[in-house]
């Protein structure tokens, strides 16, 4: 059995599922920030496996699903513009934005966008296209907003002007911070992200150990890890004794990636940004720096991000946060169905909505 | 190609008129490739040999790339069609093909597609009878698309269709899953992270023919290309009104596609196949159904993957797949919906 194969070994997982079962005497409420980690619990069958104290809660951390209404529009404004190319990563061309709008359509009714797979390939596009303005979706966390900021850094170095960055990049902290401070979220701990604590390390997460005594595990998304984690939440409960744990460590080095921080914070900096079902988060989202509003398509291309209002009825807001479980929204599996989302929950593999709808027998 | 027998090297307009042009870019390319007397015959229509009952399909080829490792656009047209005849229990025979070509193409990539045609087509053991050429402005296709239609003498009886697997059935695959669709995804994107994988396009008639006649009593035979092993699944328990419970451990997938679906989040179960068939038949038969494809050019791989239950018994409903983790767990597995598309992280 390689190493990969034994973070999925079957025979180990049962006898950490049993652990989980005797170990466990008071229950559990713990959510997984990070889409991939839905998935992975979904597709690994394991939800179904877990002790009934276990209640398994699906986070704000898809950024397809907290990309917000009115930044879709913008998006779809974009893609109405002549002279633009969009460059995106395959998973934002079903997000509904106002009226169900989506870029599918958009690109449908003649839009100009390419499905890349990294930010260089919007690089490449704008260097073969020097008659348009390529403009690249930058959505996501701090997983790929570090290479997006490289790769601005390196259309700076070229002198290229007609590449742009629409940045409505998220961070995960603060986003954190608004579910502990909500009451009725009641969440026991945390399964942090394994993808964006190879950016982060530990220390941003330290305030949830330290001042809302609430375990956070980093890590993986094989099951081993996941009941490993799963198993470190429960011991720390019972010691009331909170830290943050890195299980990740074949991936995650306890301090991050400085460099990769650097390079993000060279370009960008923080500010305000809307987050969709959950509003508006201070300090949650990356803007660029004066010195490279060349590359900002918001500023260069005059774009106005106005605040769409919500999608009336979908209750992604709370799904995100923890208060509701995908089933109770009353247009669940009616009104919103993978086929035809309502919110964004539904549309992304990662969402929320979408792996109830999909994977539950 | 020589200049000796063609003298213009890029595709025009004119190739597509009817008239000289048509003509030179019939006789020196599909005649010379395609020879057989019932084209030859250069008749309004192909005069046929064939007694029925008859199986019959067709399908249109637009892959993007073209070419791609193991195979191109040609040999998918040629294994798409006699693989969909054949699961129906048939003998594929024929072939008609229409090519749809963009002013511009260059003469030897047609002739590199029509060459490897011709390969596939001889080693299913089908003629190409009748075809079309229609040359289209620049930008009216994308480089060149394929229509072919297959017929083909259904020997099996009953023959196998997707509505009579039945509880207690076994379900078979001839072999590994996700292998073209993973290649066409990385050609296209120019990705080369996964340099060893191939389409696994291939002719299945030979296959089929074997198992109707030495082993025999096959339920269901489908070929899971577009939407992969899970969406044909999807629709057999649909058109059988049984469950199907697929053990995931037990699907083969080459380590290489693994890594690379991880890489780009995609599920290898949803990826087309171009080479493989699904088999579901009696539990009891299974055994020498895998040892006769394993003993074949294109069933090293065989395997069993799941059964067929009732609809009551266990987790899952009539018409529903149901995947059984290698953890032992049960989670739907359902049709895919739209495109896969990969992820941002
Ligand atoms: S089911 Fe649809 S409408 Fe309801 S919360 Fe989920 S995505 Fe929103």
């Amino acid at each position: 059995m390689n190493v990969a194969e034994s973070f999925r070994d079957p025979a180990l997982c049962k006898g950490l599922l049993e652990r989980l079962h005797s170990e466990l005497d008071q229950p559990l409420r713990f959510m997984e920030v990070c889409g991939t980690h839905t998935v992975a619990i979904f597709q690994s069958g394991l939800r179904p496996l877990l002790p009934e104290g276990i209640t398994h809660l699906s986070g704000p951390g898809c950024p397809v699903c907290v990309t917000h209404e009115s930044e879709v529009a913008a998006f779809l404004d974009l893609a109405g513009r002549d002279d633009v190319i969009l460059a995106t990563f395959g998973d934002l061309m079903r997000v509904p934005g106002p009226k169900g709008r989506n870029l599918k359509l958009a690109k449908a009714e003649g839009a100009r966008i390419e499905i890349v797979y990294s930010p260089i390939d919007a690089l490449q596009l704008a260097i073969k296209n020097p008659g348009d303005t390529v403009v690249f979706l930058g959505v996501g966390f701090e997983t790929t907003a570090p290479t997006i900021a490289g790769t601005v850094l390196m259309a700076k170095q070229q002198g290229l002007n007609n590449f742009k960055v629409l940045s409505f990049h998220k961070l995960v902290p603060p986003a954190l911070k608004v579910l502990l401070d909500d009451p009725e979220c009641a969440i026991d701990s945390f399964l942090l992200p394994g993808h964006v604590s190879t950016i982060l390390g530990l220390e941003p997460y330290q305030f949830v150990a330290q001042n809302y005594k609430t375990p956070g595990v980093i890590t993986g998304f094989d099951p081993v890890d996941i009941l490993e984690s799963l198993l470190i939440m429960v011991e720390q409960r019972k010691k009331e004794d909170y830290s943050i744990v890195n299980q990740y460590k074949r991936a995650v080095s306890d301090s991050g990636n400085a460099r990769a921080r650097e390079v993000m914070f060279s370009v960008f900096e923080t500010a305000d940004a809307l987050w969709r079902g959950v509003g508006c988060i201070p300090e949650s989202g990356l803007v660029f720096r004066d010195e490279f509003s060349n590359f900002d398509a918001l500023k260069a291309l005059d774009i106005t991000v106005t605040e769409a209002p919500p999608t009336p009825g979908c209750k992604c807001g709370e799904v995100l946060k923890g208060k509701m479980q995908p089933g109770d929204c009353p247009l669940f599996g009616k009104g919103c169905t993978p086929a035809k989302p309502v919110g964004p929950c539904m549309v992304s593999t990662e969402g929320s909505c979408a792996a109830y709808y999909k994977y539950s027998v | 190609m020589s200049k000796a027998t063609l003298a213009e090297q890029t595709l025009l307009l004119d190739h597509g008129s009817g008239g000289q042009a048509s003509n030179r870019l019939i006789g020196s390319l599909f005649f010379k490739y395609f020879d057989n007397p019932i084209l030859n015959a250069m008749n309004d229509a192909a005069r046929l040999e064939i007694v029925g009952p008859l199986s019959m399909s067709t399908d249109s080829y637009t892959v993007d790339p073209i070419f791609f490792p193991g195979g191109d656009i040609g040999t998918l047209a040629v294994h798409g069609t006699v693989n969909d005849v054949a699961m129906m229990g048939a003998r594929p025979k024929y072939l008609s093909c229409g090519f749809i070509l963009e002013e511009g193409l260059p003469m030897e990539t047609l002739e590199r597609i029509v060459a490897s045609m011709a390969n596939a087509a001889n080693e299913a053991g089908v003629t190409i009878v009748t075809g079309d050429t229609k040359v289209v402005p620049r930008g009216a296709v994308d480089k060149v698309f394929i229509n072919t239609t297959g017929i083909g003498e259904i020997f099996a009886s009953p023959a196998p269709t997707g509505s009579s697997a039945q509880p207690g059935d076994a379900v078979l695959v001839s072999g590994t899953m996700g292998d073209h669709g993973l290649t066409v995804l990385s050609g296209r994107e120019g990705l080369n992270f996964a340099t060893d994988i191939k389409s696994d396009s291939a002719p299945l008639n030979h296959m089929v023919e074997a198992l109707i006649s030495q082993i025999g009593d096959i339920h269901v035979l489908r070929d899971p290309t577009r939407g992969g092993l899970a969406t044909t699944l999807n629709e057999i328990a649909g058109q059988s009104g049984v469950c199907i419970n697929l053990r995931e451990g037990d699907v083969p997938v080459r380590e290489s596609v693994r890594n690379g679906c991880s890489f780009l989040g995609l599920d290898p179960l949803y990826l087309a196949n171009e080479g493989k068939l699904i088999c579901i038949l009696p539990q009891e038969k299974a055994q020498a159904a895998l040892e006769l494809m394993r003993s074949m050019p294109y069933g090293a791989d065989a395997a069993q993957v799941g059964t067929v239950r009732n609809g009551d018994d266990g987790p899952g409903k009539a018409g529903q797949v149901v995947l059984e983790t290698p953890l032992g767990g049960h989670r739907l597995l359902a049709m895919l919906e739209g495109e896969q598309l990969p992820r941002i992280c």
